[in-house]
């Protein structure tokens, strides 16, 4: 999606002034970047500390994913990323620090109405089992009509509206055994997708995705972000990261920058924890700037 | 992608069309019944339909036997079908699980004791005991064995190794129900019933106790059938979907433990009929957890049943124990499984 007509391109040099954020993507947030930051903080977390068998996994991380916007969250392998993600969807506790969700601590929440809140996609390879891929779909309704409940007309709607926006329709009495990468990961998505929640945080969500399911996906977050959601996504694909509204740089389970594309700390962050392995280039087009990673091979 | 290291081996596609659940479960229930009248029929002398004739030999030991093996068996199928999707495993089962063997245990050691007190009291005394004792007995004994083996193989996310150290528990225990029966000569009689697996000792009492067990544990099973569900995701996915996962898992253990117990009290260690059940169920059609644990228990019915009823006829009038005739076929159809996972 990003070679197309590319009219320039020309190397950033530090001192260069970022195009701002609106111009960062097709999908940018219009009338977003006016209201004040934290008073639209869907979720923020302060001095997160996660240590596992000796090693800090994370070490005081602080940050705010704001309603409206959605936040790539990149780093090298071992960086933390997922981990994270897990602090921030409530299924690890910190061993210090603390993780708000809209003002109220995470802790205080009951399981179910923060499952309402908040949808949290694993990495794939967990899912396992024999289950028609509607079915995993209509797992995102749990929270609605809880344990003992049945979906009602509202969620099945919800299931269907999911599944047509990852284009996973055609295969909903599939096993999910039966299906290929690509396509379990259009039916898991679906399925973080119709719980409506208004925190999104996917880990690799783009994993086994071909280039127009890469792009589906980027302009539905954009979409929930316009329409209020806060949205955290762990991407490996820079380019697709420097689409985001936003880029949280992880190293060492430390969050090492944060800041929107075309902001050159943030790309000098970048460059140095992948160790020089790819520079970031402005490319202009179909009449936008955009930013991209290009490998240096 | 990371695939258990041995996964199920799925059904094509086409294997579910046609076949909707309903259908199963109404093929599944004509069989039960056609097995039914089999059972009221087949004798150490052959078949016989002249049930006039015979009314009081089918009363009294036909009847309870035959409905007996179909409870087992549905208790032995449900209990399958929630191990396999509690620990999310395709391998998993009460027998596997060292949880039948624990179960095992439990029985030989109220058969010892009530032996003795039997001695001490007055037989009548210590069977009314016994019978109060020994689904207790195997309830506890098959909650020990199955913690035991999650115990030695650390839980349970790796199917191999879950298989083995439940091999490894079985063994151990089933040594130990062999000492007490070698220390007291009083449980040996119980040996032959409960470590080979035989339906051929259920009463009116047994099929009271077996109907009470399955009608508990089934619909609290369906309950919890769309936990299950959320597990396919995994368990960090069914946490973030809300769902209050070590009370889940406490419940749907204890479920299994209620099924496995009351069967194993009353027809000992009938092998891989929880394996088996929701196996087959799950080749024949896709279907959530909720149908799949009532098909399961349906299907294990109708397999013990129908494996009781060949057991009373193949060497007729002799009889085998029901138990080894399952062990062939289900340790068959667990090869089977192997072979076509290590052909993958």
């Amino acid at each position: 999606m990003m070679n197309t007509g590319v009219a320039t391109v020309a190397a950033v040099a530090a001192d260069s002034a970022p195009p701002g954020r609106a111009a960062a993507a097709d999908i940018a947030v219009p009338g977003r970047a006016a209201t004040g930051v934290d008073a639209a903080a869907a979720m923020s977390a302060r001095d997160l500390v996660l240590r596992l068998g000796g090693r800090c996994v994370i070490d005081s991380v602080s940050l705010t994913l704001r309603a409206g916007e959605w936040a790539a969250l990149v780093g090298p392998n071992g960086a933390g990323k997922s981990t994270l993600l897990q602090l921030l969807a409530g299924l690890r506790t910190p061993q210090a620090g603390a993780v708000q969700l809209a003002g109220r601590p995470l802790a205080d929440w009951p399981p179910r109405e923060r499952a309402q809140a908040l949808a949290w996609l694993a990495q794939q390879g967990e899912a396992d089992g024999d289950l028609a891929a509607r079915d995993i779909v209509r797992l995102g309704r749990l929270p609605r009509h809880g344990l003992f409940g049945a979906p009602d007309a509202t969620d099945e709607a919800a299931v269907d509206a999911a599944m047509a926006e990852t284009e996973c329709t055609a295969w909903a009495d599939r096993r999910l055994n039966e299906l290929s990468g690509g396509e379990r990961q259009r039916v898991l998505l679906a399925r973080a997708l119709a719980a409506g929640a208004g925190v999104l945080l996917l880990d690799e969500p783009t994993t086994h995705l071909d280039a127009p399911h890469q792009r589906a996906l980027l302009r539905s977050l954009a979409r929930r972000a316009r329409s209020g959601a806060a949205v955290a996504v762990v991407l490996h694909d820079l380019t697709l990261a420097l689409a985001a509204d936003r880029v949280l740089v992880m190293d060492a389970g430390r969050l090492v920058a944060d800041g929107a594309p075309g902001d050159a700390r943030l790309h000098a962050a970048l460059v140095a924890v992948f160790e020089g392995a790819f520079s970031i280039e402005q490319v202009v087009a179909q009449g936008r700037t955009r930013w991209v990673a290009v490998p240096a091979l | 992608m990371k695939t258990l290291p041995l996964a199920l081996p799925t059904a094509p596609a086409r294997a579910t069309r046609g076949l909707t659940p309903l259908r199963l479960a109404s093929a599944l229930g004509a069989a039960a019944l056609l097995l039914v009248v089999l059972g009221l029929a087949a004798g150490a002398e052959g078949w016989s339909f002249a049930w006039g004739d015979e009314a009081a030999l089918i009363s009294a030991i036909r009847a309870p036997r035959t409905l007996g093996a179909l409870l087992c068996g549905g208790l032995l199928g449900l209990a399958g079908a929630l191990a396999q999707g509690l620990f999310r495993n395709p391998l998993a089962d009460p027998y596997l699980l060292g949880s039948a063997a624990g179960a095992g245990l439990g029985v030989v050691l109220v058969l010892a004791a009530g032996g003795l007190l039997g001695a001490a009291m007055g037989l009548a005394a210590a069977g009314a005991l016994l019978r109060l004792g020994l689904v207790g007995a195997a309830f506890t004994g098959a909650l020990l064995g199955m913690g035991l083996t999650l115990l030695l193989a650390r839980g349970a996310g790796r199917p191999m190794v879950l298989l083995l150290a439940g091999v490894v528990v079985g063994v151990l225990l089933t040594a130990l129900s062999d000492l007490v029966i070698l220390l007291s000569p009083e449980a040996l009689r119980g040996k032959q019933v409960f470590l080979l697996g035989s339906t051929s000792f259920l009463g009116w009492g047994s099929v009271a106790t077996l109907a009470a067990a399955l009608a508990l544990a089934l619909p609290l099973a369906l309950l919890l059938a769309r936990a299950l569900d959320a597990l396919v995701l995994g368990e960090d996915s069914a946490a973030s979907l809300g769902l209050p996962l070590p009370r889940v898992r406490l419940a749907l253990v204890v479920l299994m433990a209620l099924a496995t117990g009351s069967a194993v009290a009353q027809a000992g260690l009938v092998a891989f009929v929880g394996l088996v059940a929701p196996h087959l169920v799950r080749r024949a059609v896709l279907v959530r957890h909720g149908p799949l644990l009532a098909l399961s228990a349906l299907a294990g019915g109708v397999l013990l049943l129908a494996a009781d009823i060949a057991a009373r006829s193949l060497l007729a009038p002799r009889e085998l124990p029901v138990g080894v005739l399952t062990a062939v076929l289900g340790g068959g159809y667990l090869l089977w499984l192997l072979r076509r996972r290590l052909a993958q």
